[in-house]
């Protein structure tokens, strides 16, 4: 068994490990931090891969600021695990549901699986790696040439999403809203009304 | 270095493991974590094919693909942050007007 097996095997195992933490753990704080876990172990796939360039932009962008602003979402609403949050469903439809997602993975490998064998790609042990392969290089040679427009696109994309959400989150002051002043700490209760019915 | 399948098992597993999340999570910030689970395990598989067929095109993909996830998730977070100030709660149980 050679050293990239030992760390495939390993890193293959925390990713899966952290995500099944992230979904089972009742305290939304431990869970980031089990997602973070499994990113992490992703990278090291990513390098193995040999993708040096995204496996830092993974590590930076996600465990750096995504995660970092769940943290401070979480912070922010004081939420714990709290006893109502911590139900899940009754046992026979948590395992519909598990028997739901299991389907799924079956049906990816059985797509998978297909296509493998009537395809005449080779899928053995991967041929070494062009030079340069996944270097900043020549990942930003491609996004500058051949995929400028996308590239162009997403910071379309990245305004929109700055625009959005500083208008959803802002406080809404106004007076045409009914119970929207900051300082009635209960719920808008227009909704929960209607629930009841 | 492991074969291109192993690699694509380990994508599926953690995509399913973000449906399982998904489903069964009554924490709405629980649920943007497994999308944002869901989105890697594409980002994997796309950077193992890349690697298998020996081209970098993936790899702009996957760059793509984060960006949309960052966007996604300070959307997601505001749209939560607002329905925590409206409801007081995050559990997607109370959230069901649009539940037929």
């Amino acid at each position: 068994m050679t050293v990239d097996a030992v760390i495939f095997i390993i890193s293959a195992v925390v990713a899966v490990f952290g995500a099944i933490m992230m979904i089972s753990l009742r305290n939304p704080v431990l869970s980031v931090l089990s997602l973070i876990v499994s990113l992490v172990a992703q990278a090291v796939l990513y390098i193995q891969l040999g993708a040096l360039f995204l496996s830092a932009v993974l590590i930076i962008v996600y465990s750096g600021a995504i995660l970092v602003l769940f943290l401070f979402v979480i912070m922010l609403l004081n939420l714990r695990g709290s006893e109502e949050m911590g139900q899940h469903s009754s046992p026979s439809r948590l395992f519909a549901k598990f028997l739901l997602s299991l389907l799924l993975v079956v049906e990816l490998v059985f797509v998978i699986k297909a296509s493998f064998f009537s395809s005449d790609a080779a899928v053995g042990i991967m041929a070494a790696p062009t030079n340069g392969f996944g270097s900043v290089e020549t990942v930003a040679t491609l996004l500058f040439t051949k995929y400028l427009y996308p590239f162009e696109l997403t910071s379309i994309l990245l305004l929109a999403a700055i625009v959005g959400a500083v208008v959803m989150a802002r406080q809404d002051n106004h007076a045409d809203r009914p119970n929207s002043d900051p300082k009635s700490a209960e719920p808008d209760n227009r909704f929960t009304e209607e629930m009841k019915k | 270095m492991f074969a291109l399948p192993a690699y694509i098992i380990i994508a599926i597993f953690l995509f399913g493991i973000g449906t399982l999340g998904v489903l069964i999570s009554r924490n709405l910030i629980i649920v943007f974590m497994s999308i944002e689970l869901m989105l890697n395990a594409a980002n994997l598989a796309l950077i193992a094919f890349s690697r298998a067929l020996n081209v970098t095109d993936g790899h702009a993909f996957v760059f793509l693909v984060l960006t949309v996830a960052a966007a996604e998730a300070a959307v997601g977070l505001a749209m939560v942050i607002t329905l925590y100030r409206n409801r007081g709660t995050v559990n997607i149980d109370r959230f069901n007007i649009l539940k037929w």
